[in-house]
């Protein structure tokens, strides 16, 4: 499908560009598969300093091969990521400094490392860091190699096992890697050396590092490291389904971030832009509507839970004062006497006051009066209160002054079970101890 | 002090002259003791009085200047198949996408072994743990969701999941609800209907007696440790805590209380 | 060095070696140092709008103070998304940093993408921003960072106890009423300042490690907040005077590098011979504890057994019986007592061989004069903490030194008089022997403690 997307962008040439979104996605999903442990095991910031830390590798490659042979600057890459692992965690452990101060300390230093010795290789050879650095994925497509007849990117191919080799690493060590990260200390207790699973996964994370940047460039690996697992932690609880949206968000950030390279530049006049960026903004674009509308922990969705529960809440207050004045036949409130006895602006109170008539449970309009339904709804609240007030004096023989707060708490919480239990361990008392009567359950 | 090794019955826990320190501090010295086996073991006391520090080196976790341990004869590391630990809450991160049933199941790991995955004979066995520590229709919560009491439980539902001989337990009572402590104290006696060794951590002197049949009373050193019935007297309390803490006079007071409330 | 532009460029890095390592030094013990990392990346998207709006608008899109204010925008908005992330979501520290790092770079990589096809304005050499050049620093650079770095040591000083209570114990520090957030705002935005006009004078890389190592070397040096901030500022002014001329004397090394190599090497040395937890310092913090700690288990060993003239008895002891100093003890019966082995009891012997404190000859062990009134100070001393513990228990944790040379330097006078009153009781208490050549003034202690 991808390869038809040319009808409405313009740019589009079907075989690069699909190239480059399935190269764009391979690198992606390798990436966010182990991402969400670096996540969650707080080590965010090690894909940057991966990136960054392979100079040197690849400078002694050069210098024990002699060549710009990839294999073995690739291998060298992948060694001297390792080391920025294996440097991080002794220099945290041994010296007692905090993993991201170590993390610095390491890729810095490696980083100048490699400036130098490439300086010094620059009379032999033209080894720019810049090009190191930034393997482009626009130029992927271009880079080809014959396999059974058909011409694929080389870059797909290398991700491509790439992305197996972490799938079955996740897959096969997935309870390993899962009680390494929550309790190293159980598991090196159980026999799983935690220290063992740790490298295990630098290793890992260093092939796919090397792998991805020395062919789709750095920023969409790091990104990709990051974000995707970052934004499906937002959405779940569930250690494999988050590994599961990771992926998800990661290739869609892929094949939108391309799409969005190639289309929002012309908005403003310009040509398509380099599409590894739009990848990495878009993975954000995509982590914050998670961290904003994620089911349970988005910053929206809780600020609603908050704001309707608050409403509710007022609602049943009002209906609780009506029903009280109705109880000791008093004047029924005002408008102005509601918003004084809670404390709450008369605009809320007039808008609480509009929803409970629209579900019926009040009529009039200047004197709010209880319907029958609204009368079952504040009977609950008040029967509620009362045994709750009856408990605690009961139960924890607490003074009946300091009572009141509490119930009026509780008084929101407390459904049909509760009551009955109440009930029954207060012995089904008719009056509470301030001597009001306790009304009885609504017949169904 | 020796003798236990050529004696039928072995120690599940024997420690030998354990010093640890930090710093130039000595933090617990001396410590020498053997547990009988298929007991309730209590140590208690004050805070600062190394009892942490003492089961983490018991485990190897942290560095020992001096001292040997025995786990039912051996080393801790050969024989650390047979303990478990439920440690302290504050030890992981709660916000880590688990469910309880996860956690549990963590401590069947080793007997599923490298790369196998989880089956649903595992799954049910940590089901039924759960079941014993009352929490199994919480199976499915994430753990961030539990109440401390529930946290706790599933911890020592993870624990007993790993059948081992000998638990070692860091507070397991604290700030947990009434709910959970009854239930806590439950397994602990069904552990011991199982000849299962138990060594609790506890702060609560009221419950002691009530709770353990043996208790090691450590106040950087071993104070007193024996039988509940013969060492958790007065006398040695006062030689753990002091005796300007008017603690007994409380115990004392909680005690009476409890006997004229029944 | 008698080159001007060597000169400039030699100022511009020691200030700006001195400003980040101030700065750093509280970044890392708020545990963020790589604030500074996510920061420096995070103003790439600023600089290529930045550019593009002045171009647009028909100014010179390079004019330095405009980049830099570009920088400085999206490197506080990268602060406001760190922020917001940590405090807002459940994700941590780390994640929100790089999650800022990546997202903002890539914006910054895409604009670039979009500059360069821009006809008007030269966009070449705009990514020099980001990757620095520190060898043609220029004048203007170096003012830059002149007032930059006043602006920095200023604020930092006029706030040093608040920003020492926000690294401590942020909790605490909200519950005083101080405005963390404000806080660490301004912390942060210090962190953009100094790494703004650090970045196109010298370049990413070199400026995450200015903000990092001398810091984080300083941290081995000391405890004490505001000489880690001495000697940070003092590592990072040092690092990077040497380091650019090492570079201006062999012109084919990159100054920014040899800086970074130059800090790093700094950064090695402290770790292992910083005096306060450099890895040297506490290896033989814990050996000579260690070592302490067997001397002590064995010249008490020794004066336990010989305390006992019966020594197949060993769980009763006799009062009264003078121990007797020239009493040979087997080794058999040394190893007995404690859990040590062979090897490491044999190590404890020969130490105090050595210091005369004993003779060993056939397997057998005796104390020397000097060793058996050394023997009698452990054991006594011993005893007296044992019998503080049991009398204090409340409070002895806390205050309980064994180490310390002489209990009478931790506790009070009247202290230990009760002790060794209950010492007396329980029969326990031995005089001390005194040295013979202290005989005049040394009697003390042992006279107090002579039994009934």
């Amino acid at each position: 499908m991808i390869f038809l997307l040319g009808d409405w962008i313009s740019d589009w040439d079907g075989s690069i560009n699909g190239w480059i979104v399935v190269i764009g996605c391979l690198c992606a999903a390798s990436a966010s598969l182990l991402g969400n442990f670096l996540v969650l095991r707080r080590m965010s910031m090690l894909g940057d300093a991966i990136t960054h830390a392979v100079l040197p590798g690849i400078a002694a490659a050069f210098f024990i091969s002699g060549t710009r042979n990839s294999m073995a600057m690739f291998v060298g890459a992948v060694i001297v990521g390792l080391l920025t692992a294996v440097f991080t965690e002794w220099i945290r452990s041994v010296g007692k400094v905090d993993e991201g101060a170590s993390m610095g300390v390491v890729f810095t230093s490696l980083f100048a490392l490699g400036l130098v010795m490439l300086v010094a290789a620059a009379d032999h050879v033209d080894l720019d860091p810049k090009c190191v650095l930034y393997g482009a994925i626009d130029l992927t497509p271009l880079d080809t190699v014959w396999v059974r007849g058909l011409e694929i990117p080389r870059a797909a191919i290398v991700l491509s096992i790439v992305l197996v080799l972490n799938l079955a690493f996740v897959i096969l060590f997935f309870k390993e890697l899962k009680i390494s990260s929550f309790d190293p200390a159980l598991a090196t207790t159980m026999g799983f050396s935690a220290k063992a699973m740790h490298y295990l996964l630098m290793v890992l994370v260093s092939i796919t590092a090397v792998a991805s940047f020395e062919s789709v460039g750095s920023i969409l690996v790091v990104a990709m490291f990051v974000v995707p697992a970052a934004a499906a932690y937002m959405l779940t609880d569930r250690l494999a389904v988050m590994i599961f949206f990771s992926v998800i968000i990661a290739v869609a950030s892929a094949s939108l971030g391309h799409i969005a390279a190639l289309e929002v530049p012309t908005w403003f006049g310009f040509r398509s832009t380099t599409t590894a960026g739009p990848m990495a903004v878009v993975s954000g674009l995509l982590f914050l509507l998670a961290a904003l509308f994620g089911p349970r922990y988005g910053v929206v969705v809780k600020w609603v839970r908050r704001q309707s529960l608050s409403w509710r809440i007022l609602c049943d207050d009002i209906v609780a004062i009506l029903y009280r004045a109705e109880e000791r036949d008093t004047a029924m409130p005002g408008l102005a006497g509601l918003a004084d006895e809670l404390f709450a602006s008369s605009l809320s109170i007039r808008s609480a006051l509009l929803m409970l008539r629209r579900k019926g449970e009040i009529e009039g309009s200047d004197q709010p009066k209880l319907t029958p339904r609204g009368i079952d709804r504040a009977r609950e609240l008040v029967r509620s209160h009362r045994l709750w007030e009856q408990y605690l004096v009961v139960e924890t023989g607490a003074e009946t002054n300091r009572i009141h707060s509490h119930a009026e708490r509780w008084e929101h919480f407390t459904d049909r079970p509760l009551r009955d239990e109440l009930d029954r361990v207060t012995e089904a008392p008719d009056i509470d101890p301030h001597g009001s009567p306790i009304p009885p359950e609504n017949k169904l | 002090m020796n003798q236990t090794e050529n004696v039928n019955q072995v120690s599940p826990l024997s420690v030998d002259d354990l010093t640890v320190a930090y710093h130039r501090k000595p933090v617990i010295w001396d410590v020498a003791f053997d547990l009988p086996e298929g007991q309730l073991i209590g140590v208690v006391g004050p805070n600062g009085a190394g009892k942490s520090t003492l089961l983490k080196a018991i485990m190897d976790l942290i560095p020992r200047a001096s001292g040997r341990v025995r786990v039912f004869g051996d080393t801790y590391r050969n024989n650390r198949h047979r303990v478990g630990y439920v440690p302290q809450r504050e030890s992981v991160d709660w916000q880590f996408p688990v469910n309880a049933l996860d956690v549990v199941t963590m401590g069947l790991y080793d007997e599923i072994g490298w790369c196998l995955p989880v089956r649903r004979k595992h799954r049910q066995r940590a089901m039924e743990a759960l079941d014993r520590v009352g929490i199994a229709d919480l199976a499915q919560r994430q753990i961030s969701q539990l109440s401390g009491g529930q946290q706790q439980r599933t911890f020592l539902a993870r624990a007993l999941v790993q059948d081992a001989d000998l638990y070692l337990m860091d507070e397991p009572f604290a700030a947990v609800d009434a709910a959970t402590e009854l239930a806590i104290v439950d397994i602990l006696r069904e552990l011991k209907k199982r000849k299962k060794t138990a060594v609790v951590i506890h702060h609560d002197l009221q419950t002691v007696p009530d709770y353990f049949d043996h208790v090691v009373l450590l106040n950087m050193r071993i104070v007193a440790c024996g039988p509940v019935e013969t060492t958790f007297t007065a006398e040695n309390l006062n030689k753990t805590y002091g005796g300007r803490l008017t603690l007994l006079d409380e115990v004392n007071e909680a005690m009476r209380r409890r006997e004229t409330s029944l | 060095m008698r080159d001007y532009n060597t000169r400039v460029v030699v100022l511009g890095v020691a200030m700006l070696g001195g400003s980040s390592g101030l700065v750093g030094s509280f970044t890392l013990l708020r545990r963020r140092a790589l604030m500074g990392d996510a920061l420096s990346h995070a103003s790439l998207p600023g600089i290529a709008l930045a550019f593009m709006l002045a171009t647009t608008l028909g100014y010179d899109g390079k004019y330095l103070p405009l980049l830099l204010a570009g920088a400085t925008f999206s490197g506080l908005l990268g602060v406001g998304c760190i922020l917001w992330i940590r405090n807002k979501t459940r994700l941590k520290e780390d994640t929100a940093l790089g999650i800022v790092l990546s997202v903002f770079f890539g914006a910054g990589v895409a604009l670039l993408g979009m500059v360069q096809q821009m006809k008007t304005g030269n966009a070449a050499g705009l990514e020099g921003f980001i990757y620095g050049k520190t060898a043609s620093m220029s004048a203007m650079d170096v003012r830059l960072i002149f007032y930059a770095s006043l602006i920095a040591i200023a604020l930092s000083f006029a706030n040093f106890k608040e920003l020492k209570l926000l690294c401590f114990d942020e909790g605490f520090a909200g519950s005083r009423g101080y405005p963390v957030v404000l806080l660490d705002v301004l912390l942060m935005s210090l962190v953009v300042l100094v790494a703004m006009v650090g970045l196109q004078a010298v370049g990413l890389i070199l400026m995450i490690a200015l903000l990092v190592i001398p810091a984080a070397a300083a941290r081995f040096w000391t405890d004490t907040l505001w000489k880690m901030t001495a000697y940070s500022v003092i590592l990072g002014t040092v690092g990077c005077v040497i380091g650019a001329m090492v570079s201006a004397v062999f012109p084919n090394l990159p100054s920014g590098a040899m800086i970074v190599l130059v800090c790093s090497f700094f950064f090695f040395l402290s770790m292992f011979f910083g005096t306060a937890r450099g890895v040297v310092a506490r290896f033989l913090r814990r050996r000579r504890l260690n070592r302490r700690i067997d001397r002590q288990h064995l010249m008490r060993a020794m004066y336990e057994q010989i305390e006992h003239p019966d020594r197949s008895d060993t769980s009763a002891l006799k009062p009264g019986s003078e121990p007797v100093r020239k009493t040979k003890v087997s080794i058999d019966e040394l190893l007995l007592v404690r859990s040590w082995n062979w090897k490491r009891l044999m190590a404890a012997i020969r130490s105090a061989e050595v210091d005369e404190l004993m003779q060993y000859r056939h397997g057998h062990a005796q104390l020397t004069h000097a060793g058996f009134i050394e023997a009698a100070r452990l054991t006594r001393q011993h005893r007296l903490w044992e019998m503080y513990l049991i009398t204090y228990a409340d409070v002895a944790p806390a205050l309980v030194d064994r180490d310390a040379d002489n209990i009478e330097h931790v506790l009070e006078p009247h202290v230990i008089d009760r002790l060794e009153d209950l010492l007396e009781e329980q029969e326990l208490l031995f005089p001390v022997p005194t040295s013979p050549h202290e005989l005049g003034d040394g009697l003390t202690s042992s006279e107090e403690g002579i039994l009934p």
